[in-house]
């Protein structure tokens, strides 16, 4: 073969693949792939950094939280609601029609079995991102009574389920878990 | 490139011969906007704001250089060295101001620009690819200002970031990678901050390039003019130097009259007094509105409210937010009509006008509460804004009867042009 190809007529001629092709296509092609090669450090440097990602759980002491009131936590830097439902509030999001919702889910599915009176979300807007008006001391709850977002109108009811406004779905509820009756720890 | 009867440069010294030989660098500024550079003699002070706008990018390059001594982009020190700019460096306070007031200087200028553009039909061939660059440009500048905006990381630039990045998150499936990607974590903090100074640094210069391209394009065919007929002589003409460079430098000190008036009696005029409080990211300001240059469009973000058809109401807002700016590329091919200026389009001129008014109300919502009735008017306007270019304009440019044209450039500032003469009565030819 070798020494076929090193009278190879095509090289002679000018006709078909001539080794210079070859060795133009396939150097080409290695320099390419090594570009892109390349282009993965250059993106992934942007992710999360090992720090970040390495932001360890929150433990939470909810013993002073009294019915009806509610804290702001920090958990990845951003900021956890954990509220003491009333009866009445509880009552009030037990009665809505799931079916009606935007992003249907019951309370039930969104709190502990149990621990129904207390509602852990994230306090970030699923719509950009804003944190919520309601979890503060005399902020405004909105139209149904949970949380509303200041930024553009959503308003969330007392299960923290998007009622009406532009954001797409329910606050968010972290993976958490009540290590005693007064300790809840998100993450 | 250029007319004929563009001038040829002759150096004179001899040094510059030399240079000449080896680097023409003095001939390519003066082929570009020196007396060889030949330009319309009816140019109005529409025609200053390009020249304006190349003065703001140097303005905010020499500006932001400076700040960058004394700026350091770290999340716990970020908004104390922008104090420490203000109050302990010497005259730090006016080159803050001048940044600050500069880039709204800027859009300001480049707003005019544009509808400069959309007024004379500027968009139309020969000019398209200028006009391309031009909305390159522009997205540039939006990407420049919003993360200049939030290197002082005060309430307003903390979340301004939040929510901007925000958007990308409503695109589906890649969207929420995408947003942590682009901020480094899962809100802004000192990743997102640091990448921000790094682009926000880099990116004028990027622009810079851009408006290389931009007046590399617009030279081939030249500048347009208030009556949109093309130059057809040398009578049309004046050489850009000294003409031109007197009157930009007039329309130049006019602007520096205006933008001293902000910066020394008003510099915090335009900005917004939360961003003088620390960045929280436990709590969002009550109002939280980005820049006046970006209302318009943020208003026609927070138009969609609920659900259309199968697409979520975030998605798009966001869609049609970005929409409404890449819109202005397919331009020169929605407005098919084969005068130029407005002058003479009876119906496109009043088109023209109602958009004007149609943005001004955009913007006016976007600054406003997310409250009614101000989220029905932008639902309204926005849909305006998009029937104006995908259905008004195509429409009125193939039914409007144009009233009739000048002969020439010559013709209209002379009333009179002895080639018009010879056109109408081709026998004394
Ligand atoms: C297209 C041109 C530019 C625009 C539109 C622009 C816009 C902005 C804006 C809106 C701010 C926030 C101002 C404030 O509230 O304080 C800012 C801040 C800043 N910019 Fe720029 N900028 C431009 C070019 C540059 C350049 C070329 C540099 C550096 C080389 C720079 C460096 C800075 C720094 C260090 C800050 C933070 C200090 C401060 O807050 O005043 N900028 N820029
Ligand atoms: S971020 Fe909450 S409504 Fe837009």
């Amino acid at each position: 073969m070798a020494d076929e190809a090193s009278i190879d007529p095509a090289d002679v001629t000018g006709e078909g693949v001539r080794r210079r092709d070859f060795i133009n296509i396939a150097a080409v092609s290695f320099a390419g792939v090594g570009g892109l090669a390349v282009l993965y450090p250059l993106i992934s440097q942007m992710s999360p950094s090992a720090d970040v990602l390495a932001e360890s759980s929150t433990e939470i002491d909810i013993s002073a939280i009294q019915p009806g009131q509610a804290i702001k936590a920090v958990f990845r830097k951003q900021p956890v609601f954990v509220r003491n439902l009333t009866p009445v509030e509880i009552a009030e999001a037990e009665k809505v029609d799931t079916g009606s919702l935007r992003d249907p889910q019951t309370l039930d599915e969104r709190t502990k079995a149990g621990k129904k009176n207390w509602l852990i979300t994230m306090g970030v807007c699923t719509h950009l991102g804003c944190v919520p008006l309601g979890a503060g001391e005399g902020e405004v709850r909105g139209e149904f009574g949970g949380y509303f977002c200041p930024c553009h109108g959503s308003s969330y009811d007392t299960a923290a389920r998007i009622r009406k406004g532009p954001a797409p779905k329910n606050l968010e509820v972290p993976s958490y878990e009540f290590t005693s009756d007064t300790v809840v720890k998100i993450g | 490139m250029s007319f004929p009867w563009a001038k040829e440069y002759k150096p004179g010294h001899p040094l510059m011969q030399w240079l000449d030989e080896k680097l023409p660098l003095p001939r390519f500024v003066y082929n570009a906007v020196g007396a060889g550079y030949p330009v319309p003699r009816n140019l109005n002070y529409m025609w200053n704001f390009g020249v304006l706008a190349g003065f703001c990018l140097a303005l905010q390059i020499v500006t932001g250089v400076i700040l960058a001594m004394h700026y350091a982009a770290n999340g716990s020190v970020a908004f104390d060295s922008v104090e420490h700019i203000m109050r302990d460096v010497n005259w730090g306070w006016m080159l803050r101001y001048a940044h600050a007031n500069g880039a709204s200087a800027f859009f300001v200028v480049v707003y005019i620009h544009i509808f400069r553009g959309f007024f004379y039909s500027s968009y139309k061939a020969p000019r398209e690819m200028i006009w391309l660059l031009g909305v390159v440009i522009f997205l540039l500048m939006m990407a420049t200002a919003f993360m200049g905006y939030v290197l002082p990381w005060g309430q307003m630039s903390f979340w301004g970031a939040k929510v901007i990045t925000g958007l990308f998150g409503a695109i589906p499936v890649v969207g929420q990678p995408l947003q942590v990607w682009l901020l480094g974590g899962y809100a802004p903090d000192n990743a997102a901050l640091n990448r921000f100074f790094s682009l926000h640094f880099l990116l004028p210069f990027v622009i810079a390039g851009v408006i290389i391209l931009h007046i590399w394009a617009l030279h081939i065919p030249g500048s347009s003019n208030p009556t949109g007929v093309e130059v057809k002589q040398e009578s049309d003409t004046v050489p850009f130097h000294p003409y031109y460079t007197a009157k930009d430098g007039f329309g130049l000190g006019v602007f520096l009259i205006l933008y001293c008036a902000v910066l020394f009696f008003a510099p915090n005029m335009l900005g917004h007094p939360d961003n003088y409080i620390p960045a929280n990211p436990l709590s969002t300001p009550a109002h939280i509105v980005p820049e006046w240059y970006f209302w318009p469009f943020y208003a026609i973000l927070r138009a969609f409210t609920s659900d259309f058809f199968f697409i979520p109401a975030k998605l798009m807002g966001v869609l049609a937010m970005f929409s409404a700016i890449l819109v202005w590329f397919f331009l020169p091919w929605l407005d098919t009509s084969p005068v130029r200026s407005g002058h003479y389009r009876p119906l496109f001129r009043k088109a023209f006008y109602l958009l004007l008014v149609d943005v001004v109300v955009l913007g006016y919502c976007g600054g406003a509460p997310a409250a009614e009735p101000f989220v029905m008017i932008s639902q309204i306007a926005s849909m305006y804004y998009f029937l104006h270019f995908l259905v008004i304009l195509p429409i009125v440019s193939s039914i409007e009867k144009p009233a009739p044209l000048p002969y020439s450039i010559t013709e209209a500032v002379l009333g009179k042009d002895e080639g018009a003469v010879l056109h109408a009565n081709p026998t004394a030819a």
